[in-house]
């Protein structure tokens, strides 16, 4: 009699707040006869056997970003690269969902701040950083820049038995994929059973989150139908510079905190009242954070098997100082 | 001969009236045209109000460089290319506030570029 097992709860994801990115943990379900036959089946059908891993996703860093409603500019991206440092669980990797930089008309100034970026991330200690451009990125050039400074904007890499994507979809000047990019994603997708864990990274959500906001990607429908046969699909995402969780009845979709300003919530905020959460000097890193995901196939129950927490960023995390004056001696405002 | 005249000059009074009118219907159903600008990173006029049921034309033009306009609910979404007009028809079917954007990305102050669309009875 064939075996059946629940695929879909085995890469769900569950979130706990950090404030400035994600942590997330990649975790096979509790030894058990049925846990061990499952992750066995797995290893045999996907070619690597998951095994448990952190990782985290930081998002929306804005390198090059000034004046209000964050006069910080790059320290929310600092404070967060030393809190990824010091994490307990290191991470096997760091993912940013884009918008490294914040986009200028200036070649020269944009080139500076993708180094910039390069040189806050080059701290890191993660054995690895994998990137997806935003549309202030790549949006205003096509991601000539982008690719001369950070490599292809779509890729993908296999990470002890989970198969990550880098989706673009902002190079274009629309917010889209486009026919090319989902060629190229069915080709990559053919070589996997329908039980392969994935993880797609983008920037713009890939369903109709807020369109009168700009958070959507037009044919992200048909990035999801191409997804649709696998059985355990979360696709992590920036843009909207806040939390959001969302199922599709298929695939979890996920979007990081921002590390330079928050937007409100679009579900009581007036459609075209679209502005950023003030600046706030007594928590000037208010609804900023990091995520961090932990991958446990073996966790109990099944569905909880991919674990999120989202850090929000303190001020007492700040050098242990209270208050904003640690934050605003360097003369930023 | 007189009698004849008297036939046909009804026909022709009411032949040239039903003209006119015919005439006068179709300037009736032309769509009324709304002007639209297009500059980094604001539509002007940045409201604009529509009748439901009744179609519009937006004559669509930029002042810097390519824009979009896009609205799913009204089901709009042209690129507005600098150097040229570009017509779009729409009939509005639902009333309510919408917010149409640019969707082609054109700059920082792209994300709030957006214009009120009020459909109303």
């Amino acid at each position: 009699m064939k075996k059946e097992f629940n695929r879909r709860s085995f890469m769900k994801i569950a979130a706990t707040s950090f404030g400035i990115g994600a942590l997330y943990q990649v975790l096979p379900m509790t030894a058990s006869g049925e846990s061990e036959e499952f992750l066995g089946f797995l290893g045999k059908q996907n070619g690597e056997k998951p095994t448990p891993f952190s990782f985290v996703q930081l998002s929306d860093t804005h390198v090059g970003f000034h004046g209000p409603p964050d006069p910080l500019g790059t320290k929310a991206f600092e404070h967060a690269v030393d809190m990824v440092n010091g994490l307990d669980t290191k991470p096997d990797l760091v993912i940013v969902t884009g918008d490294l930089t914040h986009d200028s008309e200036n070649r020269t100034e944009q080139a500076e701040r993708m180094k910039l970026f390069q040189e806050i991330s080059g701290r890191l200690h993660a054995p690895m950083l994998k990137l997806v451009p935003g549309e202030h990125d790549a949006g205003l050039d096509g991601g000539t820049l982008y690719r001369e400074h950070f490599g292809q904007t779509s890729y993908s890499f296999d990470h002890r038995g989970v198969h990550f994507i880098a989706l673009d979809n902002v190079s274009h000047p629309k917010p889209e994929v486009g026919a090319e990019a989902i060629a190229w994603l069915k080709k990559d997708l053919a070589r996997f059973p329908k039980t392969a864990p994935i993880v797609v990274m983008t920037h713009r959500p890939l369903f109709d989150l807020k369109p009168e906001w700009e958070w959507f990607t037009s044919d992200g429908d048909d990035v999801m139908n191409v997804l649709a046969p696998y059985e355990n699909v979360t696709v992590l995402y920036g843009h909207i510079h806040r939390d959001n969780e969302h199922d599709d009845g298929h695939a979890r979709h996920y979007a990081a905190r921002s590390l330079i300003f928050a937007f409100p919530d679009p579900t009581v905020t007036p459609v075209d009242q679209k502005k950023p959460i003030p600046f706030d000097k007594e928590r000037p890193f208010k609804n900023l954070g990091i995520r961090l995901v932990n991958e446990n196939p073996r966790r109990r129950p099944a569905s909880a098997s991919l674990e999120i927490r989202d850090v929000e960023l303190s001020l007492r995390e700040f050098n242990e100082l209270v208050g904003s004056q640690q934050l605003l001696k360097d003369g930023d405002l | 001969m007189k009698r004849k005249l008297w036939t046909i000059l009804p026909i022709l009074v009411l032949a040239l009236l039903t003209s006119a009118s015919f005439a006068r219907h179709d300037d009736d159903a032309a769509p009324q045209v709304i002007e639209l600008k297009a500059k980094r990173f604001a539509f002007t006029p940045g409201e604009i109000t529509l009748k439901k049921g009744e179609p519009v034309i937006l004559r669509l033009s930029s002042d810097d460089v390519t824009h979009g306009l896009y609205l799913k609910p009204l089901k709009i979404d042209a690129d507005i290319t600098p150097g040229k007009t570009t017509d779009v028809k729409v009939t509005p079917e639902q009333v309510g506030k919408f917010v149409a954007i640019c969707d082609h990305f054109c700059g920082a102050g792209h994300g709030n570029m957006h214009l009120v669309v009020n459909v109303v009875e």
